[in-house]
């Protein structure tokens, strides 16, 4: 077999990512857990290295001349992001600290001026507690209603009652690709359904956005909400992208430095959008980073990093199940054009524990856990899945490696 | 380095296998005791038969990884047909066993400390854990710590809900 999957990514990409040189226990390592965190090319590594070195100053604060290049690198970062993901304005992009706290900004500050006692959320039952928890914390507060989509046996969502689900809610909540299953939603279709019922439509795309070319008008998002360190950039930044009629409406989520046009004894007049939004010293050299990612990202094209996946997946599961047959299962769509390159998996009855401790000593990294996904552990009846998961940087070798590393977990464990 | 041979002991993968004392004992008369362990699923079920100050039965149930359920399996045959006392001081000898030296790296810093206090229980506490004593490797593999720990923990609830802590 070639180790070469698509012609637009090769094995050069993988020399990109320093830290894919070392290895684990002996062994290089495999890296197969990207959907928790990706590994971090050279080129965003240096740009943050050189915002340091030569440029690092307070943003929007300074008449000096590294403080106005730090401004500038900043907003500069905000349009690559804007451009990105198809954005109509940069100034759409709010930058916050992840995902998780671009969907709380979207529940305390949209959803904590819109939502009342008679509303309704629709969830679904595959999200990530990212997309959960915040809206368990404004319906308690505000004593509105949560509706489930429920998922298929195969991994997907049942939209079977979908209308009588949105009839009178306000807000539709979905992730475009689940983090356990690789299910990629309907979200232009959910975006309609959304907006007949008078709706607007949420979209954690926090496992869409680093894999897959994003359009957000294509898509019909209202939010949309990402984290920078699934997508080749750092820990500590994330996007709310949102229309900006939506942005301009909410009331301001923290408080302080930054985000105000004036502060007087008696108030303040809150900034415009999206500094409204960025109170205190924003993750400088993160959204610097970040926006290295996106050019890195651009440079390979979103097309060929989509393809290099739906490949790479294809390979994964027929290797799997031809090396193991009956003794694996993999959960979610089976056609890899209809999933991102998300693995959770069942080895025999073996915990996944076991499977990553076992996995970990051939150097294979993989997730064993929940992935924050609790209530999808609940309906696909496990307590924990193991989840291989894939990216740019990953290679037939590296399912190969995977593949082989379970025979050492069929051995021990064994019955 | 640690090997996996450290953490899989032939013995231990012998009581995953074949975990002895499965089940679960009618409550009452019996009493129950449950461990969670809320990071990676693992749960264990408890429910244990006193005559007086004596465990007299002792069944397991619940699910999760081999070390969580290999270490209740070896603990329900420790511990069955001992006093309160007995079991308290056994529990102390196997967390001393289980915390953390300072060589290791990682872990839960609380159940470090839990043990560190009862290290002088750690030596002698080797002559009296037997078969329990396949379980030390898991030290070398902190993260797994709280999985080797779960039914010791559930035991000591259940037991000092059931006898008043003393
Ligand atoms: C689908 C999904 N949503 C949200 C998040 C939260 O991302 P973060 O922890 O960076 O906020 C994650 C990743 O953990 C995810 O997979």
């Amino acid at each position: 077999m070639s180790a070469r999957v698509s012609p637009e990514i090769d094995g050069a990409v993988k020399s990109q990512f320093p830290l894919l040189e070392r290895s684990v226990h002996g062994r290089p390592i495999v890296y197969l857990d990207s959907a928790a965190s990706s590994q971090k090319p050279a080129a965003v590594l240096d740009a943050m290295d050189d915002y340091y070195r030569t440029v690092n100053a307070n943003v929007h604060r300074g008449a000096y001349e590294i403080a106005a290049a730090a401004t500038e690198l900043m907003e500069a970062a905000r349009a690559d992001v804007a451009r990105f993901i198809s954005a109509p304005s940069a100034d759409e992009i709010v930058f916050t600290k992840n995902a998780t706290e671009a969907m709380n900004l979207v529940a305390r500050s949209w959803g904590g001026s819109n939502l009342g006692p008679a509303d309704a959320i629709v969830l679904t039952e595959m999200e990530h507690h990212a997309n959960i928890v915040p809206w368990h914390i404004l319906a308690a507060e505000r004593g509105c209603e949560i509706r489930w989509i429920p998922i298929t046996h195969d991994g997907c969502l049942d939209l079977t009652d979908l209308d009588r689900l949105l009839d009178g809610a306000k807000l539709l909540s979905v992730t475009a690709m689940s983090n356990v299953l690789g299910t990629l939603n309907p979200i232009p279709r959910l975006a309609a359904a959304a907006h007949d019922a008078g709706a607007l439509l949420s979209v954690d795309a926090s496992q869409y956005v680093p894999h897959l070319p994003t359009d957000v008008g294509a898509l019909g998002a209202d939010f949309m909400v990402f984290t920078g360190h699934k997508m080749c950039g750092p820990t500590g930044v994330g996007v709310l992208w949102a229309r900006m009629e939506l942005l301009d409406a909410m009331p301001p989520f923290l408080g302080g430095g930054e985000m105000i046009l004036d502060v007087t004894k008696e108030g303040f007049r809150p900034n415009t959008v999206p500094h409204k939004f960025e109170a205190g010293t924003p993750p400088i050299a993160e959204i610097v980073g970040l926006g290295a990612a996106v050019r890195y990202l651009e440079g390979l094209g979103m097309d060929a990093v989509r393809a290099h996946e739906v490949s790479l997946t294809g390979y994964a599961l027929r290797t799997l199940t031809d090396r193991h047959g009956d003794d694996i299962t993999v959960h979610g769509p089976s056609e890899p054009a209809q999933r991102g390159g998300v693995l959770s998996f069942v080895y025999r009855d073996v915990h996944p524990h076991d499977i990553s401790q076992v996995l970990d000593q051939s150097g294979v990294c993989v997730r064993a856990g929940h992935h924050c996904a609790k209530p999808l552990m609940r309906c696909l009846g496990v307590t924990a899945t193991t989840r291989a998961s894939l990216y740019v940087y990953n290679d037939t070798s590296d399912i190969d490696s995977l593949a082989e590393a379970l025979d050492e977990v069929g051995a021990l464990f064994g019955r | 380095m640690a090997g996996l041979e450290d953490l899989y002991r032939e013995i231990i993968l012998d009581h995953y296998r074949n975990p002895r004392n499965r089940g679960e004992l009618e409550c009452p008369p019996a009493h129950r005791s449950e461990g969670f362990n809320p990071l990676c699923g693992d749960e264990v079920v408890l429910t244990f038969e006193m005559d007086g100050d004596t465990v007299t039965d002792l069944r397991v149930g619940g699910q999760g990884c081999s070390i969580s359920q290999a270490s209740a399996s070896m603990m329900s045959s420790a511990v069955i047909g001992k006093s309160t006392d007995e079991i308290r001081d056994l529990t102390r000898a196997f967390k001393a066993m289980m915390s953390i030296h300072e060589e290791s790296i990682g872990g839960d810093g609380s159940e470090a400390l839990d043990g560190a206090s009862d290290a002088a229980g750690a030596n002698d506490g080797t002559l009296r854990l037997g078969d329990l004593e396949a379980l030390r490797g898991v030290v070398k593999f902190p993260v797994r710590i709280k999985c080797a720990t779960l039914g010791w923990n559930a035991l000591a609830t259940g037991l000092d809900e059931t006898v008043g802590a003393s």
